[in-house]
């Protein structure tokens, strides 16, 4: 029952806000504030109570919940929550706090639709990392969007309805392509059983011939590589992300991203092992295309939150790299990515909202010299650009480092590629750095240095980061069961693709030669 | 004791957390007593530990201080290892270090940013301990890419001359650059040995490859990718120089002493895989080699006081290299430490000299402050003659002599390197002392302002002291044959071997070496103090002056990136600022509004034009199916 008390908790908190927005502004920010905040003390509650170490009797879950809601039709109201949903949710409610925290002094207007809508989201958000049933799913996958829609088009910048227009075709039409997926593999699965149901435990075995899995796993892919964004897919997410206000990019960035990334993981992977393995060299490919193009765009970007925007496109990269080369390092890095670059992506956001909020322009051409007269938002911007370069003792390291040493083992040369992207984030990461805070100041206003809030806001993020950069062991440890089984299929496979300590072929051969190592190394190798 | 090898490198990070906290709120004169104090700690606590560490004859010490992360069999930890090696770097990085820092308390006075340089240089000191005492290759990443963030912090000190801003991030991204292919290197290491562990890795090497294997050879030199970009060696030298914008201390500390000489560290430290793999051993001895010879020369045609000390930097780094190509790694690990003592000590007497000048920089603009500074020249000739290697009285000379000698007589020596090295020392003693004639002899032409005080003194003093009696553990095998140096390294690092044919011989080398060392003074004498229109023919030549109009750019290495690497790329990135790929959406956006206004455009109202639609229609139908 907890778990749909998480969902009810944000949507009756959700309809609360909007109605209190007629009393005063202040209502629906605290109404919003202790909705998430209740929310995500039941997350660390579960996360606390529960080692997710501790081998539990139904495998990865730690707490289920099943529910008839239209039987005759086979969907029910599936919840389940193992790890990964569960780091997902503490993601998904700490940076909720942050939004309405960041909203506190940003939205003036509609304040109470605007804690409606960004409630609802997060609601979204919540049921697509719980929901167990495919129907369900499809469901919360359009609560997500609607709300956002309206977060972009209505407290967004100057070019906000096209912004909003945009998110919306790309996301719907690709979630449509989900849906006939899920439809296909419903009818599919009540050809070869007689049962009609979108649950999702009971769907994992159906059967279906190669061909047919390859598409059906494409409509599934058009749905997250979407979202994630995978180049050339992405062309939504500047906009989106530039025009949304401050709490919409959080949420857009830290979040609606990931929902891609944890579809990869929790129906990509384990529905569809052998059209997976088939594709993995070109998702991996365009993984690199995405960390190279992303970086590449980065660089010129003039608009602050533009250029976060295609930073974000250069880490998602990352996340399909690493999904796609099915060993556990290389998945334990992708849940790292996906909260690192949440966190710190998210912070650059909200930077680039307090910038805003200051001088109103999000221009770094006419920005330069904040440091001088704000050394605290400057040291704080510091950490996080050198979080999105990757720099060793933030979160974002771990990241970057698992995901690669584990892509390695799937493919060398690709890895090779992505790991070049390191070199083009310092570019573009340090470019921030110097255009906004190097130099001299010639705006003609003053920048204050950040307030006791804003401080709050971000204080908790650079804590965050810095504690899952020095000592990741406790994520590593409740993602490892849930990551064990999405690679289930994965492990029985002739070819070794988990790295073992005992490669026969190089100790008992010294000679080991270079064609040797890339047919050892790269079982996806592109023929 | 050993239970407190965590508190070398945890308290200058206590300093910088402490100094990031709380700097802008404590007294200033707290500051540099956080800022040195921790730095200072730490020496004691190496010194100490060093006492226990040669007393009780232990192999090394080691501590984990937590795991640091665990997964599927790659289990890292923020652990310490610390042997013989490890600590002479400890040792240079936390005692020089402090000696720098004290300097710093005065050289800083009047920045304003006072906490915020102590906080970056505390950082620094931390990562780069962690670096040289990291027991795992991932921790010394961590420490690799820290002490990188800090020279980026340092460069870019003064932010507000936007040039200095650029030279900073030229710098961290050229090191990236090697990083990149330092981290290809740990890749291969995993996927071969299932661990990061050093001293693992290091066991497992040689039972694993033979001698020459393909793999060891890929994995050093990418190794040396690593060690090139940090050590600012051929092809990636071009940070150093710029990075020259920093403040001095920190051009001591970061570009002189510890954070360039990192390379040379992770060499000697990996030296079983260099072993393996005699041919990225051989590329690590031409490289130097080549470095050594280049920067030599570009040092000569320097303006710029700093300019000169950085590419002296790195050709001396270029001598390191080529000692450890030859397998000669304690040589390379006593000229590191011995350059470590004097380049310091000459950064901070330019600095002492660069301050007393309104932040003048350019030598030609200097002069005849023999007599107004003279603490400062003394100890910045000590410096100098150390670094031209003047024979019997500078530790310059016995380090770098004996780099010379192993160049040519050690087993992987060759004639083409002895030749480089020797031709670089007879370069490096001409650009040594044009460089103090310049500055200190002639006539004054700058008004001196500023005198180092007391703090800024004596770290000089204490470092020309080490730069002249720090040659003599370890001489010559036939002058006095006292080899404490090598023989306490032993245990980590091997004894190179010898061509015993030119052991004989060897007083012949040393006698050219010191010719050569103090023939280079004299045609520097003679150029810039007894005859100086000797400089003035020179200029006469067009060919000399294209010569020097190459040498002056740093052998067109710059541009050469320019034009290959940076300019494509932000042209690049220019040209498609507007994305491409939005091109196909937005097109096809306005495909269906184009045909949307088409379509609407029929819908005029108007029955004739219906009808006649319907007429045109009809006829067409009629005419293809008639046709049909």
């Amino acid at each position: 029952m907890i778990l749909l008390w998480m969902i009810v908790i944000l949507m009756a908190g959700g309809i609360l806000a909007w109605l209190s927005g007629r009393v005063n502004d202040l209502l629906p920010r605290w109404i919003s504030l202790l909705a998430i905040l209740a929310n995500l003390a039941i997350a660390a509650w579960l996360w606390l109570s529960e080692p997710a170490t501790a081998a539990t009797k139904q495998g990865a879950w730690l707490v289920q919940l099943n529910m008839e809601w239209v039987p005759q039709w086979g969907i029910g109201f599936d919840l389940a929550l193992d790890g990964l949903s569960l780091l997902m949710l503490l993601l998904t409610f700490l940076l909720g706090a942050l939004a309405v925290l960041v909203s506190w002094n940003e939205i003036y207007t509609k304040v109470g639709f605007f804690h409606f809508n960004l409630l609802w989201v997060l609601a979204g958000i919540t049921g697509v990392f719980l929901t167990m049933d495919l129907f369900l799913f499809y469901f919360f996958w359009e609560v997500m969007l609607i709300p956002m829609y309206f977060l972009i088009g209505i407290w967004g910048h100057e070019n906000r309805i096209y912004a909003a227009f945009k998110f919306f075709i790309f996301t719907q039409a690709s979630g449509l392509l989900m849906l006939l997926s899920i439809l296909s593999l419903y009818f599919i699965h009540a050809n070869n059983t007689g049962i009609y149901t979108f649950n999702y435990f009971e769907l994992l075995g159906t059967s279906f011939s190669p061909a047919v899995g390859m598409w059906l796993m494409f409509g599934f892919l058009a749905a997250f590589l979407v979202k994630l964004p995978v180049v050339p897919f992405h062309s939504w997410l500047p906009d989106a992300h530039s025009q949304a206000p401050t709490a919409g990019s959080v949420i857009l960035a830290g979040l609606l991203l990931k929902t891609g990334a944890y579809g990869l993981l929790r129906f990509v992977l384990p529905l569809f092992p052998d059209a997976a393995q088939e594709f993995a060299p070109w998702a991996m490919l365009l993984g690199v295309i995405g960390i190279l193009y992303g970086a590449l765009l980065a660089y010129s970007q003039t608009d602050l939150k533009r250029l976060v925007a295609y930073t974000s496109v250069s880490h998602m990269g990352f996340v399909i790299l690493g999904v796609f080369a099915f060993n556990e390092l290389a998945l334990q890095g992708v849940v790292m990515q996906m909260i690192t670059h949440g966190l710190s992506t998210g912070a650059l956001f909200i930077l680039a909202g307090f910038l805003y909020d200051r001088i109103h322009t999000r221009n770094i051409e006419k920005m330069g010299g904040f440091w001088a007269t704000a050394p605290k938002m400057g040291v704080i911007a510091l950490i996080f650009v050198m979080a999105s370069l990757g720099l060793p003792g933030l979160g974002n390291f771990i990241a970057e480092f698992l995901t690669l040493i584990g892509s390695w083992q799937a493919h060398n040369w690709l890895t090779v590629f992505a790991t070049i992207g390191i070199v083009l984030a310092t570019a573009y990461s340090l470019r921030i750095l110097k255009k906004v805070y190097y130099g001299h100041n010639i705006t003609d206003h003053i920048i204050h240095d950040l307030t006791g809030r804003e401080m709050l806001i971000m204080v908790p993020m650079v804590v965050a980061l810095l504690w899952l950069g020095l000592y990741p062991q406790p994520v590593v440890d409740t993602a490892k069961p849930s990551i064990d089984e999405q690679l289930q299929a994965y492990t029985n496979v002739p070819e070794d693709r988990t790295i073992s300590m005992e490669q026969p072929q190089s100790i008992n051969q010294p000679t080991d030669s270079l064609s040797q190592l890339k047919t050892k190394g790269g079982a996806y190798g592109l023929k | 004791m050993e239970n407190l090898i965590w508190l070398i490198p945890a308290l200058p990070l206590l300093g910088a957390t402490l100094l990031i906290l709380f700097g802008l709120r404590l007294p200033r004169v707290l500051v540099p007593v956080i800022g040195a104090g921790s730095v200072g700690i730490s020496a004691v606590l190496t010194i100490l530990l060093g006492i226990q560490f040669l007393s009780d004859g232990a192999a090394m010490y080691e501590q984990q201080v937590w795991q640091w992360f665990s997964v599927a069999g790659l289990s890292p930890g923020i652990s310490f290892h610390v042997d013989a090696l490890t600590l002479v770097f400890i040792f240079v990085i936390t005692f020089v270090g402090f000696l720098i820092h004290l300097y710093s308390a005065e050289f800083m006075a009047e920045d304003a940013d006072y906490s915020r340089f102590f906080a970056s240089m505390n950082l620094f000191v931390c990562a780069m301990l962690v670096l040289v005492m990291a027991d795992n290759l991932v921790l010394l990443y961590l420490g690799w890419e820290g002490v990188g963030l800090c020279s980026f912090l340092l460069i870019g000190f003064w932010y507000r001359e936007l040039a200095n801003g650029y030279a900073a991030r030229k710098a961290f991204i050229i090191t990236r650059v090697g990083d990149t292919a330092m981290a290809f290197a740990l890749f291969l290491l995993f996927q071969h040995f299932g661990t990061l562990n050093i001293q693992e890795i290091l066991t497992q090497a040689p039972q694993t490859w033979s001698v020459g294997s393909q793999t060891a050879v890929l994995v050093a030199l990418l190794l040396v990718g690593g060690a090139v970009g940090k050590s600012a060696q051929l092809p990636l030298q071009t940070w150093l120089p710029d990075a020259m914008a920093g403040p001095s201390p920190v051009s001591a500390l970061i570009h002189a002493a510890t954070m360039v000489t990192a390379g040379v560290y992770l060499i000697s430290r990996m030296y079983v895989l260099f072993e393996l793999a005699p041919t990225a051993q051989m590329v690590v001895a031409f490289i130097g080699a080549a470095t050594l010879l280049i920067a030599g020369f570009t040092a000569l045609t320097q303006n710029d006081l700093k300019r000169v000390l950085a590419y002296s930097t790195i050709s001396q780094i270029g001598y390191m290299f080529l000692a450890l190509g030859v397998g000669a790694w304690s040589a390379a690990v006593f000229h590191f430490m011995i350059h470590a003592f004097f380049k310091a000590l000459l950064f901070l007497g330019a600095g002492a000299v660069i301050m007393a000048l309104h932040h003048e920089h350019d030598m030609f603009k200097m002069g005849g402050l023999r007599h107004k500074m003279p603490v400062v020249f003394w100890t910045f000739l000590i410096g100098s003659a150390s670094l031209a290697a003047v024979p019997l009285i500078s530790a310059g000379f016995y380090s770098k002599d004996q780099i010379l000698w192993l160049g040519l007589a050690g087993e992987r020596g060759s004639v083409i390197l002895y030749i480089a090295a020797l031709l670089g020392a007879f370069v490096t003693s001409i650009y040594t002392f044009r460089m103090v004639f310049i500055t200190f002899f002639g006539e004054e032409k700058t008004h001196i302002s500023h005198m180092p005080g007391f703090w800024m003194k004596m770290p000089l003093v204490v470092l020309a002291i080490l730069s002249v009696i720090g040659g003599f553990i370890e001489l010559p095998h036939n002058f006095a044959h006292f080899t404490l140096f090598t023989n306490y390294l032993e245990p980590v690092l091997p004894v190179i071997v010898i061509d015993e044919g030119l052991s004989t011989i060897e007083w012949i080398f040393q006698i050219v070496a010191a010719v050569v060392a103090l023939a280079g003074i004299y045609i520097a004498y003679l150029f810039y103090l007894k005859k100086p229109e000797l400089v003035q023919n020179v200029e006469n030549s067009r060919f000399a002056m294209a010569m020097h109009r190459f040498w002056y750019s740093g052998w067109g290495f710059d541009a050469l990136y320019d034009a290959v690497f940076v300019q494509p790329y932000v042209y690049l990135s220019k040209l498609n600022r507007n994305d491409a790929i939005d091109l196909i959406y937005t097109g096809f956006a306005n495909l269906t509004q184009w045909l949307n206004s088409l379509f609407a455009r029929t819908q005029t109202g108007m029955l004739r034009t219906y009808m006649l639609g319907v007429l045109v229609g009809a006829l067409l139908i009629v005419t293809i199916s008639l046709l049909l």
